[in-house]
């Protein structure tokens, strides 16, 4: 589905990633972890088209698309879906209505009809209860005053009604508390599909004993240094960072 | 440069949608003022002599008086001499129907979207329209009629009820009040008239359109709506303009009288023609907009979208007379490219336990400068005034200018007085937000100028928000390359 070789990005002068290589096919969920500032956040910001980071060299094929060559609103109506670590507030404009606009200009791209209030509505209702998420929040301004929780909460109600084909989410886990934590990765669960991947970028292991990653990978100081299987996530709670860092200081 | 910078550079780029002009053969006055402008004028409409009189005593005046320089917009000299002051559509007869007016006028508004039998069987609304400066048609006369509520142009009112004109003419915004309200008196050439009786809830939104058309002429409408104890009235009021690279100078005078128990909400959405991107033409905009409750709890809502027009100046304000009466003020203005706006309100605070709502929200983009000014004064016997404002600014871009001028003077120590004031940026991590989810960065910008707005917007008439709405969506058209 995507397949990313040798990716290079820099903000401003400081080159944050230093040779990215990674493949997700369809159906598998992929973990990718490692200490702050190694580039977790910046790799999900460059898949999903931020303009701050400049891609300096390599390549992503998305779906046999060049996808860096793709505009950030492209890449979202293609299905690319992030789940950002810290949610915008967007005053006086409520879920609903964001989210309309949102599904419709997708549904547009896909050459599909507008969905009327009805139908939008029932959808809606439908995908609440994947995150057991309340009504009166989604009349409320987007984002504005809402908890940690229910942010990230809202992100995944999003994802689950926009369905992307790739979902990236980038530390959805943070500052959430276990129960809120269930929800979202029953939420992320409840949508996993043959056809669709997911990305989950954490600092914490916590999160893969509720999403169950087919591959982790760790990266450290802009690259993948080591990948293995859900085992590396157990692995790397038991000794911490510092022990990446020591193995890949060492060979380095 | 940053995303946003590029979205407020291309939105410079957007076209004014109703720069038309329309093929209709005009009868002018001779350029330039004098008094013999003002009979000229005065002798067409078919005055009587007290307000041949009244103009003259306002010309006279308006000679005694300086252009105010004091406000936060800067333009060259208008030159007074050179503008037409009276020009209206050739017509032999009065038009009694739609059906009598000149098809090219109707299609005129046709494209301003505001088709006169359209609105008439849809949404039943009532609209006098002023077309340059004569109004053009009134509908819904009849039914309003059996009410009581006498709707119709300046004119007309000026020749079926001029006990009334007389009466209230002035009375909020006396002839000599300022510059430009001194300039309307003199030759003001149309406009609408609306009077509610005692008891009586206008059952329908009535409206007026005005358009300015003729090259080098000055709109100078009055309008004037008298509400009788515990009436109702919802006013709406729209304007555009067709392209031209002169400026054409408006002055408009609006008095509301609102009586004990009663209340009007006097709605404005302006979309005048700013002019171009390098500033050049547009509207100059000088409104004096003044409402009085004068008994006790009476009630007047301002609410005012303006997106248009080079150089807006505008006050729309209240005086709380009447005891427990209650002023309002909620304004959106948006100013773009080289446009100047410099409005807000006054709320004057007379009578006891007033209480007053200032809601402002500025958006700047381009090269504009866009200003809040705003007077709350309480009076010495207005025991247990309140007031309470909020004025927002949100910056599109950083070659655009906001600005806020509060004053603030109580005589009383009763009173309470709360301000609150924030300028914020559209931020690149709003839009990327809405990037992401697949809403283009066109639809980003409306979406979040419209969410800021909102708390203004909400006071709009439903039909009005919408428009209002779809407005802000076109003002930011063209935003993205």
């Amino acid at each position: 589905m995507i397949k990313i070789t040798d990716l290079h990005a820099r903000v401003e002068e400081k080159e944050i990633l230093k040779g990215i290589n990674l493949e997700v096919k369809a159906g598998e969920v992929h973990a990718i972890m490692g200490p702050n500032g190694s580039g977790k956040s910046t790799l999900a910001s460059v898949l999903a088209g931020r303009e701050e980071f400049e891609v300096t060299g390599g390549s992503v094929q998305y779906m046999g698309q060049d996808l860096l060559d793709m505009a950030p609103e492209e890449r979202a109506r293609e299905g690319i879906f992030l789940a950002f670590q810290y949610p915008v507030e967007i005053p006086g404009v409520s879920t609903t209505n964001f989210l309309k606009t949102a599904v419709n200009q997708i549904r547009l791209h896909k050459g599909q009809d507008s969905l009327d209030a009805v139908s939008f509505l029932k959808m809606m209702k439908e995908k609440m209860k994947l995150v057991d998420i309340d009504q009166s929040l989604l009349s409320r301004s987007l984002n504005e005053g809402f908890s940690g929780g229910e942010k990230k909460r809202n992100e995944i109600f999003q994802m689950a009604m926009l369905e992307p084909t790739l979902a990236i989410l980038d530390e959805t886990d943070s500052g959430l508390d276990i129960d809120a934590l269930r929800i979202v990765a029953n939420g992320v669960n409840a949508l996993r599909s043959e056809d669709n991947a997911t990305i989950v970028v954490t600092h914490y292991q916590r999160l893969l004993d509720y999403i169950i990653p087919d591959f982790v990978h760790v990266l450290y100081n802009g690259q993948i240094v080591k990948s293995g299987t859900k085992e590396l996530a157990m692995e790397l709670e038991e000794k911490g960072y510092d022990w990446i860092k020591e193995t890949v200081d060492v060979t380095a | 440069m940053s995303k946003d910078n590029q979205i407020l550079e291309e939105f410079a780029q957007s076209d004014y949608k109703y720069g038309f002009e329309s093929n209709i053969e005009q009868e002018s006055a001779p350029k330039g003022l004098n008094e013999d402008t003002v009979r000229f004028i005065s002798a067409k409409k078919e005055e009587p002599e007290w307000l041949l009189e009244w103009r003259l005593k306002a010309y006279r005046h308006w000679l005694t008086l300086k252009e105010p320089t004091w406000h936060n917009v800067s333009f060259p000299d208008i030159d007074y001499q050179d503008i037409i002051y009276y020009a209206a559509p050739k017509q032999k007869v009065r038009p009694k129907s739609l059906d009598e007016v000149d098809p090219e006028l109707l299609d005129t508004f046709k494209r301003l979207g505001i088709s006169l039998d359209e609105q008439k069987r849809l949404s039943g609304v009532a609209v006098d329209a002023v077309f340059d400066s004569v109004s053009v048609a009134t509908t819904f006369k009849d039914k309003l009629a059996k009410l009581g509520i006498i709707f119709c142009s300046f004119s007309e009112a000026v020749r079926e009820h001029p006990e009334l004109i007389r009466k209230y003419i002035g009375s909020v915004v006396p002839a000599g009040d300022n510059y430009f309200a001194a300039l309307n008196s003199a030759v003001f050439s149309d406009g609408s008239f609306c009077y509610i009786p005692k008891g009586v809830r206008c059952p329908m939104e009535l409206s007026t359109y005005f358009r300015i058309n003729a090259a080098n002429s000055g709109q100078f409408e009055r309008t004037l709506i008298v509400a009788e104890e515990g009436s109702y009235v919802s006013y709406l009021e729209g304007c555009t303009a067709p392209m031209r690279d002169e400026n054409q100078l408006h002055a408009a005078v609006v008095e509301l009288y609102a009586a004990k128990d009663a209340e009007i909400k006097y709605s404005t959405v302006q979309n005048w023609y700013p002019g171009n991107k390098e500033g050049k033409g547009g509207i100059y905009n000088f409104v004096t907009k003044r409402g009085i409750c004068a008994g006790d709890h009476a009630k007047i809502s301002w609410t005012q979208v303006e997106t248009g027009s080079a150089i807006t100046w505008k006050y729309p304000s209240c005086i709380l007379k009447g005891d427990h009466s209650i002023g309002e003020f909620y304004s959106v203005a948006v100013t773009n490219n080289r446009q100047q706006a410099d409005t807000g309100t006054k709320m004057i605070h007379i009578g006891k336990n007033t209480r007053s709502r200032i809601v402002s929200k500025g958006v700047s983009g381009g090269f504009s400068q866009n200003s809040y000014r705003g007077l709350v004064k309480v009076m010495k016997r207005a025991e247990g005034a309140r007031n309470f404002s909020q004025c927002d600014s949100l910056l599109m871009g950083d070659q655009c200018g906001a600005h806020t001028f509060p004053y603030i003077e109580s005589d009383n120590s009763s009173a309470h007085i709360e301000h609150e004031a924030t300028t914020s940026k559209i931020g690149e991590d709003q839009i990327f937000y809405c990037l992401q989810r697949g809403i283009d960065e066109e639809d980003a910008v409306a979406l979040i100028v419209n969410g800021y707005c909102k708390e203004v917007l909400n006071q709009l008439p439903m039909e009005f928000a919408v428009e209002a709405q779809k407005l802000l969506a076109l003002t930011l058209e063209g935003s993205v390359g």
